[in-house]
Parts: structure tokens; C-alpha cells; sequence
């Protein structure tokens, strides 16, 4: 028994179970002050700062990819206008060697004309002068044959109608010969 | 009568601590008080003092942290955004959800540092006494869980549309209910802030009364008797180093816990099914 009241006086222990109510007062005030403080002075803090640099990383992101977009649509533009220029070339190189080919057939068939126009025209002017020569000729002949066989003869043959015709005559065989 | 005698002898001999070792006089004049049948000091003691610091430090740090808003943080905002992303992650998004776990994140938030500094404080040459060994302190924590987890059911539903929620299991035939009704009743509201708080009061009470037996123990085996036990009272100092690191563990997992049990609990009040 003695030992018990001993122990009991000692601390006079109190059942660490019953609250010390100053205790529990201060717990609450310290407590509540420490939440509104948080609450307006460090919460709004971060949460800004988070939700700032979610949005910059989400904008940054976002430019990226409008810059990617750009570039891609200025590639497919570059690109089509290279394919266009590729066609517009090959274009003119069919176009100029269309144009090539008829210049060279027009020329060939100018060329053709010209110098089937030149051997028409000297063709026409050989003859003329063939037809000139034989009349000449016919003439000359006539009259050096004429002289010739008359000195030959020693009869004079002037008289015309005779000597033309046996100058046709002869020339005829001639022309017969020939 | 024998055994009567031998008690006498202990306490005359070795005194191991007891619960008048939390009970720690005031700093100035020793005046009490009576309350509830018990003589209790009157005045400012030190877990007392621990608590205001413990709110001002981590006040002060947190809002030195966050003042800067820079979006590459220093070191101190590191720190700051570490400490304050754990709490508003993975004890408000992911327990609570979402959608409404914003306005709950400032309460989390202190009451998670508030409590796990002060335990710290239990290993920090000087203080060297967990807060929140004193009841008073932890039974008031416990009835603000209580009435924020309560309020945000009610806020939500209403006061009946909570009621049924809480404590009307779902799925089961109604002629359970007269059974089931009061145990959920029982369990969901009543027992909730009992368990909170003598979860966290306990485990602060037994770990530091653990760490003055093995203290006052290892010294009086050394110091008071024959020189045969004193390595028994080395290993003793030994073994109060490998418990300290013990404890430190304990004093994180029991804020951790406390602060976890009230996201959950925050969340069930929330929730559209029991």
C-alpha cells in the first residue's frame, strides 16, 4: 500500500490520457493562425508559380509546334513550287524543241522550195537559151552552110525559099541523126 | 507483503520513467491548477514553446520559398515546392481527387509540417521532446479533422444526404440496416477522431518514454551499480542510438499518417457512394 501512495506522490502522475486544456486551446489558436497564414501567404504562392510555369511550358509547346507547322508549310510550298518550276521547264524544253522541229521542217521545206525553184528557173532559162541558141544556130547554120555549099558549088543558092528548105532538110536529118 | 516491499526497494533504487516525465514544469513560477481530478501546471511550458516555434518556422520558411515565384527555382523554392508538391499531390490529388482537392490542399499542407516538424523536434538536440506527447495538443488536431471532414461532407450533400451516405452501407438488404447503421455510425464518426489522435499521441508518448528508459537505464547500469553490468548499460546507449533512428522514422510515418487518414477521410465525405 505505502508504495502505491509513494509512486502516486511522487509525480503525482497524472493520466498522460486527460487533456492539459491551455494546451488545447493553444493547440487550436497556433494551429489555426499557422493554416490562414499558409493559406494566404504561401498556397497562392506556389500554386501560381505552378500553374505560370505550366502554362509557359504549355505555350512554349505550343509555339514550338505553330513554328513546326510554319515550317512545314513552307517546305510543301518550296517543294511545290520546285515541282512547278521542274514542269514548267520541261515544258519549254518540249515547247522549243516542238518549236525546233517545225523551224527545221519549215526551213528544210523552204530550202526545198528554193531550190526546186532555182532548178525550175534554170532549167526554164537553159531551155530558153537552148531554143535561143538552135534558133540562132538554125539561122547561122543556115546561112554558113549555105555560103559554104554555095562556094563550094559556085552556084548561088540566094535564092531563099530553096535555101531554107534545104537547110530544113538537112538540119532535120540532123535531128533525126542525133 | 514481499512484493510490496521489493517495489519499495525499485523506487528507492532505479526510478523508470513514467507519464510524470511529460509532465514537465513551467518556465518561471510553479503554480497548478485542478482539472478533471488532476493538478496540471499553470504556465508556459516547453512543449508549448515548441509549437509557436514550430508554426513560426515553417511559416517562415514556406513563405520565404514561395515568395520569389521564379520559374526556375533556387534552392530554397526547391526545397519549398518539394515539400509543398508532396503534400498537394500525393495526399490531396491523388486521395482526393482532381476535381475538389484544391480547397483542402492549404489545411493538409500546414497540418502535415506542423506535425512532423514538431515531431522531429523529438530528435533535435535541445528540444529533445515530441510535442505532441501532450494529449491536449493532439486531441484539439483531431477534433479540427473531424469537423473539416464532417463539414466537407456536409457542405456537399447536406446534412442528411452525409448521414445516409456515411453511414447507410449500400448493397446490402435493408433488414441489415438496424445492425449496420449504428456500427457505421459507430466506426465513421465516433471512433474516427479517437483513433487519429491516440494514434499519434501514442506513438510520440511510447517512443520518447522508450528513449529515457534505455537512457536513464544504460546511465544507472553504468553509473550505479557494479561494474559487471556495465556493458549491458553500453549496449543499452547502443540500442537508444538505434531506436533514435527508429523514432525518426515514426515521426515521419505518424504525420504522414495523420495527414493521409484525413485526405481519406475528406475524400469518403466527398464521395457520391459509401
Amino acid at each position: 500500500m505505502q508504495s502505491l501512495i509513494i509512486l502516486a506522490e511522487e509525480g503525482h502522475e497524472l493520466n498522460p490520457l486527460i487533456p492539459h486544456p491551455i494546451e488545447m486551446v493553444l493547440s487550436l489558436v497556433v494551429f489555426a493562425i499557422l493554416f490562414f497564414a499558409v493559406k494566404k501567404w504561401v498556397v497562392p504562392n506556389f500554386e501560381a508559380t505552378f500553374s505560370e510555369r505550366t502554362s509557359a511550358i504549355e505555350g512554349g509547346l505550343a509555339a514550338a509546334e505553330t513554328k513546326q507547322a510554319e515550317a512545314d508549310a513552307k517546305l510543301a510550298e518550296l517543294d511545290r513550287q520546285l515541282s512547278e518550276a521542274r514542269h514548267e521547264a520541261a515544258r519549254i524544253r518540249e515547247e522549243a524543241r516542238e518549236q525546233g522541229a517545225t523551224i527545221v521542217a519549215e526551213m528544210r521545206e523552204q530550202a526545198q522550195a528554193e531550190s526546186n525553184r532555182i532548178v525550175e528557173h534554170g532549167k526554164a532559162q537553159i531551155e530558153a537559151e537552148r531554143q535561143q541558141a538552135v534558133t540562132s544556130l538554125r539561122a547561122e547554120v543556115g546561112t554558113l552552110a549555105t555560103g559554104l555549099a554555095g562556094r563550094i558549088v559556085g552556084e548561088s543558092l540566094d535564092d531563099d525559099a530553096r535555101q531554107s528548105r534545104v537547110v530544113d532538110r538537112f538540119l532535120a536529118e540532123l535531128e533525126g541523126a542525133s | 507483503m514481499s512484493s510490496i516491499a521489493t517495489s519499495v526497494t525499485r523506487a528507492d533504487g532505479f526510478t523508470p520513467p513514467g507519464p510524470g516525465d511529460f509532465n514537465l514544469p513551467p518556465i518561471g513560477p510553479d503554480k497548478t491548477f485542478e482539472f478533471l481530478g488532476e493538478h496540471m501546471y499553470l504556465g508556459v511550458t516547453k512543449p508549448m514553446i515548441q509549437l509557436v516555434l514550430v508554426a513560426g518556422l515553417v511559416f517562415v520558411f514556406f513563405w520565404a520559398a514561395s515568395r520569389k515565384r521564379a520559374m526556375v527555382p533556387g534552392k530554397l523554392q526547391y526545397i519549398g515546392e518539394e515539400g509543398y508538391g508532396f503534400v498537394r499531390n500525393s495526399m490531396g490529388r491523388d486521395i482526393i481527387g482532381t476535381k475538389d482537392f484544391l480547397p483542402y490542399v492549404p489545411y493538409l499542407f500546414a497540418l502535415f509540417f506542423f506535425l512532423l516538424i514538431n515531431n522531429l523536434l523529438a530528435s533535435v538536440p535541445f528540444f529533445q521532446f515530441p510535442t505532441f506527447s501532450r494529449a491536449g495538443l493532439v486531441y484539439t488536431l483531431a477534433l479540427v479533422s473531424w469537423f473539416v471532414y464532417i463539414g466537407a461532407g456536409v457542405k456537399k450533400h447536406g446534412l442528411g444526404g452525409w448521414l445516409k451516405l456515411t453511414c447507410v452501407p449500400s448493397g446490402v438488404s435493408p433488414a441489415m440496416y438496424p445492425l449496420l447503421i449504428p456500427l457505421e455510425f459507430m466506426s465513421n464518426i465516433l471512433v474516427r477522431p479517437v483513433t487519429l489522435a491516440l494514434r499519434l499521441f501514442c506513438n510520440m508518448f511510447a517512443g520518447h518514454m522508450l528513449l529515457i528508459l534505455f537512457a536513464l537505464g544504460g546511465q544507472y547500469l553504468v553509473t550505479e551499480m557494479s561494474v559487471q553490468y556495465a556493458p549491458v548499460g553500453i549496449l543499452a546507449w547502443l540500442l537508444f542510438i538505434v531506436i533514435s533512428f527508429l523514432e525518426l522514422l515514426i515521426q515521419f510515418l505518424q504525420a504522414y499518417v495523420f495527414v493521409l487518414l484525413n485526405a481519406m477521410y475528406i475524400q469518403g465525405s466527398l464521395a457520391d457512394e459509401h
